[in-house]
């Protein structure tokens, strides 16, 4: 059989694969950190401008048998893809004094960062388990790499070991799931799979394949091994160790990109968009269903939610490290994110507009909290030594008053993580979750979200305290304005070794670091007040 | 646009304006910069007087009540949309239940942005002050004047962070501490909030207050759950008993300003919200759950005036002196009578003006003395006459003495109990009257111990003059109390119609 490949389709995907190999060849050839990272950022650009325009031109489908397809560029395509690009832009900026600093080699750093991205666009598109898996894994696979790239670190071989070791277990967790709902159903299909649990749940007699128990199982094997993506307890564990082992612009990407990818692909296994009605630009036009039955990933996802939290909102409590806290905050946030579909647990929420609100609000607060986690990142880049991780939260003491504009940007991601006004941003994602979560009948689950919010603010504030602090009674003669940061502790026991102690230089940041920092505070702002722009994307 | 809706908008903008103007001034010039601040919150004083104008049910116009009306009838009304994702409209609206309010905080604001400019408390960054004042003004003003719940939810949430950091770096010596406790207990208040907001708002399928007052076609069911969470997310506010511990520290430790905007505005915008919100939306529920309320409002009356016959220091009592006041207020609000909720709103007036007085007075005599504790500020008359004199003043004022601007809350949240009638009631009103026989008590015990007696070494040292700053600051808040007092009908006057309508539409 020979088919046709629908190659507008996947420009996008051939774009962020292309820069991949330009890159490469950039540093093979010309052999200049300059022109290697400008081949990567045209790319990344040129990557969001084309899955930009291919997704807004209308839903393409290729890769199809019958009338099943494994590729759909169309609104969610567009969205994941743009996003994707962007994020990896901006770790790009954040990456720029690492590079600078020569700690880590710039082509493969790039070249290894454009592949994660490549498996990011596609996985926006995937329409069926197996396109799925590759996508994903194409994204965390680099991730291994530019975890332990450093030169001279054993924490980064240390985290980069924990994450690999963790996630191929997941991977694996996903896949037997995977085949065991191909021996259930025959079928991989993202649609053809809604089909047959939907053609099941109305025949008569009762659903047969739900009875089995191995349904059940498969379909809680798949959702549980994509949990690891988002960092989801019970798959959280490697995280923490993780963030802080990588360089502070890997870990942004994996609390940022690497994150986005696992909500696309939860989002896409509990629901994803009939292809017949998927017309127009922005996933509001399409209509949702679910793909796997909710009668099983809802009570799966509300336990994920809640454990997810709450675990990630206490153990942050006790964090003195920023990379750590951040770590465990960006848990805490994986659980909001997945806490709208935990109300397809009751029958409630599993009416076609309470589904759809659902997955809207998800994919609303997925959006809210990236801007804001690269904002943190950024500014915890720009408050440290070039090559220094991210240190004590002690260390920040006093940060805000030295440099009063990156310190005002980092308190503001702060307090919109946190949900709180000035961060309209994060206050309206809250608000989108609770009001997705009472419209489907659980109540229970928004007052867990509302009192984990409480938790919450306990360490965002604690945070954003130390950085108006006054300043540490230092030794040191004259000038607080030049004082450098203080370097961490490396002797600190259970505590991963951190980058070789930097020099006491200027810690004047690049102006990418700061550029990158200031698109995300200003796009946190304008989303605050207009964030009407989000919901109608993700489509509320 | 008519001119009061121009108003509405400007009430807001220009205390936003203001900080974000103070905000962009150098360091440099931190005195003009808090002048500066303080002619926004002038001007925005003024114009929250003017938005009486063109009212047509208070004194500039009487409009003859219509039955059957709904149960809000803003003066001046805006309504753009904003995020109709989240059914969130920019609704606002000002009436005669907001409008006492809302002149009050704009001019307890403009008092204390006037004392910071003469007066800034340590570590100084006075400018930084009184740009959170202001930001702290927009999110009361705002929520005074929110005629859509969610807005009304932001609104109470943009509060928080100003007033923890007012507290946090200006405050005293267990500033962290309190305000850690502050934040924590007002987040877990407002998040109740944004639950209860949303459990109306999907039920209902509008956020519109005004559609919604009188509880629309909302299930009973639905009325109870949405109450249970407004009363206790207003109840951590306001504060009720047993939800009040964070109040006496967060008071204690603010610095002058700070208490006085906590004191005098802050806490009005939970009872505030009880009536509005709560008890206008979800009325089978306030019915439901009245005995509780008034319960816990007496509890609160009797539990706050032992605790302070027992303190031994100054600004903690006046902070204890609080809950005993917000629960003779509550209580009215529990009658669910006319005379029940006017006696609430001219008790959260009064309140306002005495407790903002006291504060400031038990500044003034800290920062002098050095010291807030009874026992070491004996014979204040012998040194400083005119202070002691005022803090007579204010406390004879806040016991509910006839003629000054407590008694009427007071006297009325009891009579309203009683006229309600029933075994249960009348029991609650007696203690209610116990209760402010027991206020009489500590007041004069706190004026025996500070302004009489023999002089302490801490005071003999005062000098007898006032600032002129402290007497502007001051001055207003007296007139204030006497006028109130003599006229209650300053208060009264506007807030009859909205409580008829109110009360009609929950019926």
């Amino acid at each position: 059989m020979i088919q046709t490949v629908d190659n507008v389709a996947l420009l996008p995907a051939y774009l962020a694969a292309g820069t991949a190999v330009l890159v490469l060849l950039a540093d093979l050839l010309v052999a200049r950190r300059g022109a290697t990272v400008a081949v990567f950022a045209v790319g990344a650009a040129a990557t969001a401008l084309g899955a930009v325009l291919v997704g807004t031109a209308g839903t393409r489908r290729t890769f199809c048998a019958g009338d099943d397809c494994s590729y759909l560029a169309g609104g969610r395509a567009a969205l994941v893809g743009c996003l994707f690009a962007l994020l990896t832009l901006g770790v790009l900026a954040l990456s720029a004094p690492l590079l600078r600093a020569g700690e880590v080699p710039p082509g493969e750093y790039c070249f290894l960062l454009a592949c994660s991205m490549t498996g990011g666009v596609v996985l926006g598109a995937a329409g069926d388990l197996i396109t799925l898996v590759v996508a994903l894994e194409t994204l965390t696979l680099p991730l291994y790499v530019l975890v332990g790239l450093r030169h001279r670190s054993v924490a980064g071989a240390e985290a980069a070991l924990t994450f690999f070791v963790v996630s191929v277990v997941a991977t694996a967790v996903t896949l037997l799931g995977a085949a065991l709902l191909y021996a259930v159903t025959g079928a991989v299909h993202l649609s053809r799979l809604g089909a047959v649990f939907e053609a099941d749940g109305t025949a008569a007699g009762g659903s047969e394949l739900l009875d089995l128990p191995l349904t059940v199982v498969a379909v809680a094997l798949v959702v549980l091994g994509l949990a690891f993506k988002v960092a989801a307890v019970p798959f959280h564990a490697w995280a923490p160790a993780t963030y802080d082992g990588a360089p502070v612009p890997v870990a942004a990407y994996l609390s940022t990109a690497s994150k986005l990818g696992g909500v696309v692909a939860l989002l896409a296994v509990t629901a994803t968009a009939l292809p017949a009605s998927a017309t127009g630009p922005v996933l509001a036009s399409s209509a949702t269903g679910p793909v796997l039955p909710a009668s099983v990933t809802g009570p799966v996802l509300a336990a994920v939610a809640v454990l997810t939290m709450t675990v990630g909102n206490l153990v942050a409590l006790r964090q003195r490290r920023m990379v750590r806290l951040l770590a465990w905050s960006s848990v805490a946030q994986a659980g909001y994110i997945v806490a709208p579909l935990g109300a397809l647990a009751l029958s409630a929420g599993r009416t076609p507009e309470a589904f759809d609100t659902a997955v809207a609000a998800a994919v609303a607060y997925t959006v809210f909290y990236v801007v804001l986690e690269l904002a943190a990142f950024a500014a915890v880049v720009a408050l440290r030594p070039a090559v220094a991780d991210g240190g004590e939260i002690e260390d920040y003491r006093g940060a805000a008053r030295r440099r009063p504009w990156v310190g005002a940007a980092f308190v503001l991601a702060l307090v919109g993580l946190a949900g709180l006004p000035p961060g309209l941003a994060g206050l309206f994602a809250k608000v989108t979750i609770v009001r997705s979560l009472l419209a489907g009948g659980a109540g229970w689950l928004a007052v867990v979200v509302a009192l984990n919010a409480v938790v919450g603010l306990a360490y965002y504030v604690r945070v954003a305290a130390t950085l108006y602090a006054p300043e540490p009674v230092a030794p040191r003669a004259g000038d607080a304005a030049a004082a450098p940061v203080v370097p961490a502790d490396p002797g600190a026991p259970a505590l991963p070794v951190g980058a070789p102690v930097p020099s006491a230089g200027s810690i004047r940041p690049s102006w990418a670091v700061v550029a990158a920092l200031a698109v995300a505070t200003v796009v946190a702002i304008v989303v605050g007040f207009a964030p009407q722009l989000i919901l109608d994307v993700a489509g509320l | 646009m008519s001119l009061g809706r121009v108003g509405l908008v400007a009430v807001l903008a220009l205390p936003a304006l203001g900080a974000a103007v103070l905000a962009v001034l150098p360091h440099r010039i931190d005195r003009a910069a808090r002048i500066t601040g303080t002619a926004f919150a002038a001007a925005a004083f003024v114009l929250s007087v003017l938005l009486a104008l063109g009212g047509d049910d208070n004194w500039f116009g009487y409009r003859p009540r219509t039955a059957g009306g709904p149960g809000v009838r803003p003066w001046h009304e805006l309504d753009l949309t904003w995020v109709p994702g989240l059914d969130l409209r920019f609704h606002l609206g000002v009436d005669g239940v907001s409008y006492p309010l809302v002149v009050l905080t704009a001019l307890l604001t403009l008092l204390c942005c006037a004392y910071t400019a003469w007066r800034v408390p340590a570590p100084g960054r006075g400018r930084t002050l009184v740009a959170l004042l202001l930001v702290v003004e927009v999110g009361i003003v705002g929520t005074f004047l929110a005629l859509d719940l969610v807005l009304f939810f932001l609104f109470f949430e943009v509060v928080l962070l100003p007033m923890y950091a007012i507290i946090a770096i200006w405050g005293g010596e267990d500033r962290q501490h309190a305000a850690r406790k502050f934040a924590l207990y007002t987040l877990f208040g407002s998040v109740l909030l944004l639950v209860g907001v949303f459990t109306v708002v999907t039920a209902a399928g509008t956020a519109d207050l005004v559609d919604l007052t009188g509880g629309g076609e909302l299930s009973r069911g639905t009325q109870l759950a949405a109450f249970s969470l407004l009363a206790i997310a207003f109840a951590v506010k306001s504060p009720l008993w047993p939800l009040h511990s964070w109040l006496p520290d967060a008071h204690t430790q603010a610095p002058t300003v700070g208490s006085v905007i906590l004191a005098g505005v802050l806490l009005k915008m939970g009872t505030y919200g009880l009536i509005r919100v709560a008890v206008g939306v979800a009325p089978e529920g306030a019915r439901w759950a009245a005995p509780v309320l008034g319960t816990l409002a007496v509890a609160a009356i009797i539990v706050g005036s032992l605790v302070c016959l027992a303190q031994s220091e100054l600004k903690r009592l006046i902070a204890y002196s609080s809950v005993g006041h917000m629960g003779f207020v509550l209580l009215g609000v529990a009658t669910l009578t006319a005379t029940g909720i006017q006696a609430a709103l001219i008790g959260n007036i009064a309140h306002g003006v005495i407790t903002g007085l006291l504060f400031f007075l038990a500044g003034a005599i800290k920062d002098r003395a050095h010291t807030g504790a009874l026992a070491e500020l004996g014979g204040l008359r012998e040194s400083t006459p005119r202070l002691a004199g005022l803090l007579g003043f204010a406390a004879i004022a806040s016991l509910g003495l006839p003629g000054l601007a407590g008694f009427w809350g007071e006297a009325f949240a009891v009579v309203a109990a009683w006229r309600v009638g029933g075994p249960f009631w009348t029991t609650l009103a007696v203690l209610a009257a116990l209760g402010g026989a027991l206020t009489a008590a500590y007041l004069l015990r706190l004026l025996r111990r500070v302004t009489h007696g023999p002089a302490t070494p801490a005071v003999l040292t005062l000098t007898p003059g006032l600032a002129g700053a402290e007497l502007a600051a001051w001055g207003p808040l007296v007139l204030l109390a006497l006028a109130i007092g003599l006229a209650p009908t300053l208060v009264l006057g506007y807030a009859e119609v909205p409580v008829e309508a109110l009360l009609e539409a929950i019926r």
